[in-house]
């Protein structure tokens, strides 16, 4: 029945491992959009690097295929001069048979201070974290259904250069919450950062339960749960919900929930439009809307790696130390 | 072979006996509790001054994982571990490898508890051939050979007209058939209780409703063959109402609790811990009070261990990826005994709910400490303190979500058959 301390914070409440925003306070979670603010600017310049992490090894360790995620951390780290190692073990070690403690011990072995972890099974990150040794700092990049830290960070760090304040702002998110790792870690940062209003908008088969204990308002129709909203993100559908009875077809899915100009009128004209890709023009967003000028999307990318950066400086701890440089 | 135990307070719930007496053992019977019979010499005297002496307990459910599963224990470590825990009498569910379905398993699984000889070691046959679902098996065949009932464990009958056929069957032996009711396909890949935690966690929840739609099923189909049925491992309030229901109506039902679900609830998951990833799921608060409540007023007949050890590696990894199951032999009768520290349950009650109830569940005439009865008797000292730790476990398996803690009261003598077969002063 107790509680073990957050594994996240060092003691004087410092981010040690990035693994879910749950549990972080609103203060880390301001420091690191601040940090990144300070990062953005170092893509515009003719020498996109900075001597943050230098000597410093990441290993970008894929359990999972991605090449947008995986892309933009090699690239954040490589602006911080750090060393990255990708090991994509989708295709490799695991396939083999070796288990995951076998994988981690080899790759202490070659004394990385970083591990950058994708992982199909919820908690995995956890897991990583809790089976290292003490130097390396883990950074969850999405495990199984759980959390996806990054992308909320990055997202909120857009947001917060389309508002000046987070507290009146209504966010709705549309689509598979079931699934979404990255709906979960939306919901932790909006509702941490104190947002007006979350809402989540979905058929009752996308919904997990007691959702609303997260602090959602759950909305069965698009149009009322768009009204009057700041923010509309949407959530990617898998092909493979068809199969399993969650939906009918992505044809009744675009219908009823694909966000098109005409449901995009229920937001408010000020609205912005989110997703955190790789899109399905067609099916979760109406490609007029997706290119619009509400859209952001490809702001998010780019906001992506000034965001990981920072998260990565912050973990590393050395960040403070090397402030003066940037 | 002659042994008296001397001045112990005498818990037998059968005949509702509370109170000091002397209990005389001749080879492995009981002859006497209170006074000794005339010229009766005792070669053994177990002294049980401030004392309680009570039936060995009689774990309905316990995986000795032998044969097949020897990397993670064996029926030698686990009737062990079951002889310091106060337990004399294991049943064993067929999801052994090979399972049990025919006599030579039986024979196997028979012939090493022999050997082992501290403990009685029960088996289920499967109910159907390799636990899949398809074919009855052989169950006079598996009778004659010794299973005290017939099971499919863990795997669902899915076709329902195979399990009417199979109970219609295992009636006509007049077997007890004995039940993990969990619909298969809304349990689907879920491993945690489907509620705020496992959608917090991300981890794919088991429904409520995949053990309601199972239970109601099968008490549908008991109430039509008359099969005299055993409820294996509740977990939800809903179902425990069901079976008090049906109870009520006069079905032919019994169920059991496993120790940790009246203790435990999916708020422990919040760290993905693997030693809380069991099957059924931990469930809700309200879940498990009710359970303590089915034990109280004995909707719930028996408390068991659902005893699952496992090697290190089963638990090492993300939660879901692990193997669910608790090594959780030595820390049934602690569990049971807490619940009488927290007003659960009375003495009687939970002393009923470990040894004479799932004996009757089984169809054994063990449990009971009186004269005439079966020399299976625990000497338990409700006054040491002690604390569960991997060192003091003797099973093989030391996956415990309770090692740490620290509880109070412990066995201190195990007799089965009428043979010292524990004694605290002589073993660690």
């Amino acid at each position: 029945m107790t509680y073990r301390k957050n594994i996240q914070l060092t003691p004087d409440k410092k981010l040690r491992h990035f693994l879910s925003i749950e549990g972080l306070p609103r203060a880390v979670l301001c420091e690191i959009l601040d940090t990144a603010e300070t990062f953005a600017s170092v893509g515009q310049q003719a020498v996109k690097k900075v001597p943050i992490l230098r000597g410093k090894t990441i290993v970008n360790l894929f359990f999972e295929n991605s090449t947008r995620t995986r892309t933009t951390f090699e690239l954040a780290a490589k602006r911080l001069s750090a060393d990255v190692l990708n090991l994509n073990i989708a295709v490799s070690a695991t396939s083999k048979g070796e288990s995951l403690l076998d994988t981690l011990r080899n790759l202490e072995a070659m004394q990385s201070d970083m591990f950058v972890v994708r992982h199909s099974q919820s908690g995995a990150a956890h897991f990583i974290a809790q089976h290292s040794p003490k130097h390396i700092s883990v950074i969850n990049a999405g495990d199984g259904q759980h959390a996806h830290p990054t992308q909320a960070m990055l997202d909120m760090f857009t947001i917060r250069r389309h508002f000046p304040d987070f507290y009146p702002l209504k966010v709705a998110i549309v689509g598979d919450v079931l699934h979404s790792r990255v709906a979960r870690s939306e919901i932790h940062a909006l509702t941490t950062l104190g947002v007006n209003e979350v809402r989540v908008i979905a058929p009752k088969t996308l919904i997990p339960a007691d959702i609303s204990s997260l602090g959602v308002h759950v909305y069965h129709d698009i149009c009322e749960g768009l009204n009057d909203v700041d923010v509309v993100m949407i959530l990617r559908l898998q092909k493979e919900r068809m199969a399993g009875a969650f939906l009918p077809s992505e044809k009744e899915y675009f219908l009823s929930y694909g966000l098109s100009e005409e449901k995009l009128k229920c937001a408010k004209p000020t609205a912005i439009v989110m997703h955190p890709g790789p899109i399905n023009r067609g099916v979760e967003i109406e490609s007029s809307v997706a290119d619009g000028p509400q859209s952001v999307i490809l702001e998010q990318v780019t906001n992506g790696i000034a965001v990981r950066m920072a998260v990565m400086s912050l973990a590393m701890g050395s960040y403070s130390a090397t402030q003066g440089e940037v | 072979m002659k042994t008296i135990i001397k001045n112990g307070r005498v818990i037998n719930p059968a005949t509702d006996f509370d109170a000091q007496a002397d209990v005389c053992i001749a080879d492995d019977k009981i002859i006497a509790v209170g006074k000794a019979p005339e010229g009766f010499v005792a070669d053994q005297k177990i002294d049980a001054s401030n004392q309680w002496v009570f039936p060995g307990i009689v774990d309905l459910c316990a995986r000795l994982r032998q044969p097949g599963q020897e990397h993670k224990a064996t029926i030698a470590s686990e009737v062990a571990a079951a002889s310091k825990a106060g337990i004399t009498t294991l049943c064993c569910p067929p999801d052994t490898q090979p399972v049990i379905d025919n006599p030579t398993v039986v024979e196997m699984i028979n012939h090493l508890a022999e050997e082992s000889d501290k403990a009685r070691v029960v088996t289920l046959g499967a109910l159907t051939q390799n636990l899949e679902g398809v074919q009855i098996s052989e169950m006079m065949a598996l009778k004659s050979a010794g299973v005290v009932g017939v099971s499919n464990a863990l795997k669902a009958v899915k076709s329902t007209l195979v399990m009417r056929r199979a109970m219609e069957y295992a009636s006509s032996h007049n077997l007890t058939i004995f039940l993990f009711a969990q619909d298969p396909w809304l349990k689907g890949d879920g491993s945690a209780h489907e509620g705020a935690m496992s959608t917090r966690l991300g981890l794919e929840g088991i429904p409520e409703i995949a053990e309601t739609i199972a239970v109601a099923r099968d008490l549908a189909l008991i109430e039509q063959t008359g099969v005299r049925a055993h409820f294996y491992h509740l977990s939800t309030a809903k179902a425990l109402r069901m079976i008090a229901r049906a109870k009520y109506d006069g079905l032919p039902v019994t169920a059991d609790v496993s120790a940790h679900q009246l203790h435990l609830t999916d708020m422990e998951l919040g760290e993905f811990s693997a030693m809380y990833h069991v099957q059924p799921p931990l469930r809700s608060i309200r879940d498990r009070d009710s359970l303590r409540r089915g034990v109280n007023e004995k909707n719930i007949n028996a408390i068991c261990s659902d005893h699952q050890p496992h090697d290190e590696d089963a638990k090492i990894g993300p939660f879901a990826a692990t193997e669910p199951g608790i090594s959780s032999l030595e820390s049934l009768l602690p569990l049971t005994m807490r619940l009488v520290s927290e007003n659960v349950l009375n003495l009687s009650q939970a002393i009923a709910a470990l040894t004479f109830e799932p004996a009757k569940i089984l169809g054994l005439d063990v449990g009971k400490v009186e004269s005439g009865s079966t020399a299976d008797v625990c000497v338990y000292d409700p006054k040491s303190d002690w604390t569960l730790t991997k060192d003091s476990m003797l099973s093989a398996g030391h996956n415990s979500p309770f090692l740490g803690w620290e509880f109070q009261g412990q066995v201190s003598h195990t007799l089965f058959n009428g043979k010292l077969v524990y004694s605290r002063d002589t073993v660690r």
